[in-house]
């Protein structure tokens, strides 16, 4: 399988996963060790910034793992640039995810502000990887920007519904030259197998293994099932059938004969 | 730039994956809603010439569902057969020896009236051959300029430009740019292209990308058929150029052509290469199932029974009442024509042959208003 890249950097596991919800700190750390992720989110509003010994990041940090901050709780670009500058001074790294949303009830992206703060933060030396609505002109546009990946979402987050923006999801994979990373949605290894198999470069899962009877198993179901599904991909998926088989009455290509 | 993609795919192993795509490989890309260069390959490929009538039904069903019945339609004006290139398969090539014109701005404005008298054309290409210092950019400008007040959208077909040069043609009303890549076999190019600036194959190939960067609406792409004997090739080649475009320049619109070279009566360019009528059917329906949204143009090159049979099946723009020669509509109408045009009747006579057909034809789908907003 083709390894991914997201500014430069390799990943064997195209799994992402987020830490919020887990029951305990150290079910969180065995989860993410059994995905074999390679890039956890962390988010800002969670830690004691500037405290070492922060039980969180004491549970995430680890020499494979990329550390991707997001500044989740931001409600516009001004917000989310402050936010960005502290994560970078905290944890040492320009890696950024970018979440924007005003709307407390749905935490649905906010396009325009995303925009904005990608384009700055980009400008700032920013990896920025943003989630964002599943709007192909968006993610162009966010592209253009400087984003190092689009993430658009699948379902509202935590909803647990899989890829209700499929149809928009395939044009964002044709049409985009950085990586796509699903995010949101995702709340059964299908839904990431799914993702994968049309394409996408990966998925970021978390409340499906957060609150999973047993999240450490349901770690490793994500595990395989991306890796199926990009299997899956890269082979080239078989026939569908379809109704083209059906006999018009009179033959269109007739004038041909 | 495209030129370092088109480095990356192998002329010889294409071809032979084309050859070697079976049924299955047919099946499967009929079967797909959205299909990719793999599958382009297939449903081009000889395995796929026995599924011609279940590629037409779905070629038919894309189309209208992204165009309806309908047949946009334009005509070319040819402002000079002046050309400093040695194309060997063109009429125009620099060492024929035959009388140059360049139309001068008034004649350009009495070709526009008699256009207008043939059809309610609204939809302009102007075309030129490649003499940059006669013919160049500041004259381009000006017969865009007189052209504004007749036309809503104006297409030019000219030599490969500065993306600097497209963008101020724009300042004059330019809605888009036609190129005919020709080739991309790129030894044989140089061999069809031997001198003048079109011999280089990386200034025309990337030229696209200029366009896509100067913000041109709409992008015309073609192959000549006829030079290449791997056709095939040549157009999974252009697949891959168009995918390209519209990944990296997204906010254009695009067009597809590939006429088919007629074998000349008078000694001149044989093609190495006779398309059947099948296999033109065959092409047409797969760049439909491959891309349901691009436009795909047939001149006039093309018979009249194929052009009213494939209206609908896959074709959206068509030129109609062309005549290939400069000033060919009022000022000089009995001087060589760059190619034969095969579709002799009159505009009125495709209009209504397209209606019997039940399609649409449409002659207006632009205003040149709207090139105002923003400046």
């Amino acid at each position: 399988m083709k390894k991914l890249i997201i500014a430069g950097r390799e990943f064997e596991s195209r799994l992402f996963l987020g830490t919020g919800k887990f029951m305990s700190n150290e079910l969180m750390e065995q989860s993410i060790v059994a995905s074999g992720t390679e890039m956890v989110t962390v988010a800002m509003k969670r830690i004691e910034l500037g405290d070492q010994e922060d039980d969180m990041l004491k549970h995430i940090v680890h020499p494979n793992i990329q550390l991707l901050p997001n500044t989740s709780g931001v409600r516009n670009a001004e917000e989310a640039i402050f936010a960005a500058q502290m994560a970078r001074e905290a944890f040492g790294t320009n890696w950024l995810k970018l979440e924007i949303h005003p709307d407390p009830r749905y935490l649905l992206p906010d396009s325009v502000e995303t925009l904005k703060a990608t384009e700055e933060l980009a400008k700032m030396g920013f990896i920025v990887l943003p989630y964002c609505q599943a709007d192909p002109t968006l993610c162009k546009h966010l592209e253009e920007a400087g984003a190092a990946a689009v993430m658009p979402l699948g379902a509202p987050i935590g909803t647990n519904k899989g890829l209700q923006t499929r149809d928009f999801l395939r044009i964002i994979i044709e049409q985009a030259t950085v990586p796509v990373v699903v995010d949101a949605g995702i709340g059964a290894p299908s839904h990431a197998a799914e993702a994968m198999e049309m394409g996408a470069d990966a998925c970021l899962v978390n409340t499906a293994i957060a609150v999973a009877g047993n999240p450490v198993e349901m770690a490793i179901a994500f595990k395989e099932a991306v890796i199926a599904g990009r299997r899956a991909f890269e082979a080239g998926l078989g026939a569908v059938s379809n109704s083209f088989e059906a006999e018009a009455s009179s033959p269109l290509t007739a004038f041909l004969s | 730039m495209f030129s370092e993609e088109l480095e990356k795919i192998s002329w010889e192993e294409t071809s032979e994956a084309i050859l070697s795509k079976t049924e299955a490989d047919v099946q499967r890309a009929l079967g797909k809603e959205h299909c990719d260069v793999d599958d382009f390959m297939a449903l081009i490929s000889p395995a796929a010439a026995p599924f011609l009538e279940p590629m037409a039904r779905l070629s038919k069903k894309y189309t209208e569902e992204r165009f309806g019945k309908t047949i946009s339609l334009f005509i070319p004006l040819y402002l000079t057969n002046s050309c400093t290139n040695s194309c060997v398969y063109c009429g125009f090539h620099v060492s024929n020896p035959m009388k140059r014109t360049i139309l001068t701005f008034e004649e350009m404005e009495n070709e526009y009236k008699a256009i207008k008298k043939l059809g309610p054309f609204e939809n302009l290409l102007l075309v030129t051959g490649e003499n940059p210092a006669k013919a160049g950019v500041d004259y381009i400008a000006k017969a865009l300029d007189i052209a504004k007040p007749y036309f809503s959208n104006l297409k030019i077909e000219v030599m490969p430009l500065k993306a600097e040069e497209y963008k101020a043609l724009t300042e004059h009303g330019l809605n888009g740019v036609i190129c005919f890549q020709e080739t991309y076999h790129k030894a044989n190019y140089n061999i069809y292209h031997p001198r003048g600036m079109k011999a280089d194959f990386e200034w025309r190939v990337n030229g696209f990308d200029r366009m896509g960067q100067a913000g041109v609406h709409s992008i015309g792409m073609g192959v000549l058929i006829g030079l290449e004997k791997e056709w095939r090739t040549d157009l999974t080649m252009l697949a891959y150029h168009l995918r390209y475009l519209q990944k990296h320049y997204w906010r254009t619109k695009y067009s597809v052509n590939f006429p088919r070279m007629c074998p000349s009566e008078n000694g001149g360019f044989q093609p190495n290469v006779v398309m059947t009528d099948k296999e033109l059917a065959q092409l047409t329906f797969a760049m439909r199932i491959f891309d349901h949204d691009v436009d795909i143009s047939f001149s006039t090159r093309e018979p009249a029974y194929i052009r009213d049979n494939m209206a609908g099946l896959g074709v959206t723009t068509m030129s109609a009442g062309s005549k290939t020669d400069p000033g060919g509509y009022y000022s000089y109408p009995q001087q060589l024509e760059q190619f034969h045009v095969t579709d002799e009747r009159a505009a009125a006579d495709v209009e209504a042959a397209l209606r019997k057909m039940g399609v649409e034809p449409v002659w207006k789908d632009w205003d040149a208003s709207f090139d105002l907003i923003g400046k």
